[in-house]
């Protein structure tokens, strides 16, 4: 088995009775950009949110940095030390500044100093284009910089794997193109990626792998290049010529 | 309605002309006897304070730790907040102060324990623990009212659920929780007067003290209720203050 990084084999999950996975196989290797898209309610957030442990599956393995995630509470708290997430409603954390947003993980799970994670923390704040907004509350911030504060909060834990659910969807127009750019940046500089998202742009600029799914099955899995040219079935590409033909 | 009122108040109107049923000498402050009335009367305050204070420090803590097992996923925790709510909740104050003030020392001899329970802790006992469930029930709620994603938030950077709790949930909750938890501290102050049956020497024990011996429970009762009105007031606009600040703060 070459480096990977995450890994899902045979992956089934119920919402009571509701099938949303169906038997997900999926491999991301270290350092691959790996893109899910699909039509809403299709199961590409769960898969996101079973990597770290947001939702519990019932049947067959998840694998990260090969560790299997167990349902117990120890596993999980391994993982997302690994396993960054960006949320589509940011969900940064309004009572404080954007700094101590950024340090609290830092400080209160990994054990840093006040001025090792704050050093980190404006670090990162750099690394998003948006240095000079350390002691501003998210709310003061538009929602493109607090989706990028949120990706710097994500960074500062150092993680290997960086997934991204559906993170453009609750942004006014005009600011989606610099939450991109962030994520592009991240993407050449070889940060292993998992992105759930309809930006199909993005997704040809940096995606090693496409994803397409429906009804909770993976129904096809390709090089970029194939995927957007000339998709082997007929729903991936009818969704296809829906969110592409503007 | 309007023909009982305006008779209502002219038979009150009536009755304050009349030396026959008032007589508000019992407690008139600028006559010797009269303030010493006043004195003792006023001289339960301190005691109705301290219970209240008391009672509701640890209804707050107690609160707390049983409606976090009613936010569990787990449902063995969840059924041990229900059942201590419910049951709580269901058992009137009275009954429950005479049975810890009468009853528990009973329960502790029973067990080769010999704990003293007196006016004063039997009834901050029975006081923090009747409102412990309601307590509970509005941390339940304020909690539960944060967005679900701020506690995912934390998780995916790493915190353990003490940590979420303390740095996330928690200071976003208290904004919510403190207007309904203020209402149950007045309610606390309110109820205390309970504990005049068991012998605590508080503001409702005094009034019904001096009724005894002056025979103007009208005059003297309608202080007692003054009393109360005033110590309620001054906790309302306490805690108007703290909301003002917090909410500046929400705003920063």
């Amino acid at each position: 088995m070459p480096d990977a990084a995450i890994e899902l084999v045979g992956v089934n999950k119920w919402f009571d009775t509701f099938h949303v996975l169906k038997d997900i196989n999926l491999t991301v290797n270290s350092g691959e950009k790996v893109v899910i898209c699909g039509p809403s309610g299709s199961g590409k957030s769960t898969v996101v949110r079973c990597i770290n442990q947001l939702e519990k599956h019932q049947k067959g393995t998840i694998r990260v940095d090969g560790v299997e995630l167990t349902n117990d509470a120890k596993s999980a708290a391994t993982i997302r030390s690994e396993v960054g997430m960006v949320f589509q409603q940011f969900n940064l954390f309004p009572h404080l500044t954007v700094l101590e947003n950024l340090t609290l993980g830092p400080i209160k799970a990994r054990g840093l100093s006040r001025k090792e994670a704050e050093e980190k923390a404006r670090h990162y704040l750099e690394r998003v284009h948006i240095p000079d907004q350390a002691d501003k509350k998210p709310v003061q911030l538009s929602g493109g910089q607090q989706q990028r504060v949120a990706i710097a909060r994500s960074l500062c834990m150092e993680p290997r794997v960086l997934l991204f659910d559906e993170p453009t969807s609750a942004l006014d127009p005009e600011m989606i193109s610099e939450v991109l750019d962030v994520m592009v940046a991240l993407a050449n500089e070889g940060m292993t990626m998992v992105v759930v998202t309809h930006e199909m742009g993005f997704a040809r600029k940096v995606a090693d792998k496409m994803i397409f799914m429906d009804a909770g099955e993976i129904v096809e899995e390709g090089k970029p290049e194939h995927f957007f040219t000339n998709p082997q079935s007929e729903r991936c590409r009818k969704f296809l010529s829906q969110i592409l033909q503007h | 309605m309007k023909k009982i009122l305006l008779i209502s108040s002219l038979l009150l109107l009536a009755g304050c002309s009349s030396s026959q049923t008032w007589g508000w000498y019992v407690i008139n402050p600028t006559t010797a006897s009269g303030w010493i009335n006043v004195k003792f009367l006023i001289s339960g305050m301190w005691a109705t304070i301290q219970i209240s204070l008391i009672a509701a420090v640890l209804s707050i803590v107690v609160g707390l730790m049983v409606a976090l097992p009613g936010l569990s996923e787990k449902r063995g925790w969840r059924l041990v907040n229900r059942v201590y709510v419910e049951f709580v909740r269901a058992i009137p104050l009275l009954p429950m102060l005479f049975w810890v003030f009468y009853g528990l020392p009973i329960v502790f001899q029973s067990m080769g324990m010999s704990v003293p329970i007196d006016p004063f802790w039997g009834a901050i006992i029975t006081l923090a623990i009747s409102d412990s469930a309601f307590t509970a029930e509005i941390y339940r709620a304020g909690i539960q009212s944060i967005a679900r994603g701020q506690r995912e938030a934390a998780q995916t950077i790493g915190l353990n659920y003490v940590q979420t709790m303390r740095y996330v949930i928690l200071p976003q909750a208290i904004r919510r929780i403190l207007p309904p938890l203020a209402n149950q501290f007045i309610y606390i102050v309110k109820m205390s007067a309970f504990a005049s049956v068991i012998g605590m020497q508080e503001l409702t024990r005094r009034a019904n003290e001096l009724v005894v011996t002056e025979y103007r429970p009208l005059e003297i009762y309608t202080l007692l209720i003054f009393e109360y009105l005033i110590l309620v007031l001054i906790i309302s606009a306490g805690v108007r203050w703290l909301e003002r600040r917090m909410g500046a703060d929400e705003r920063g």
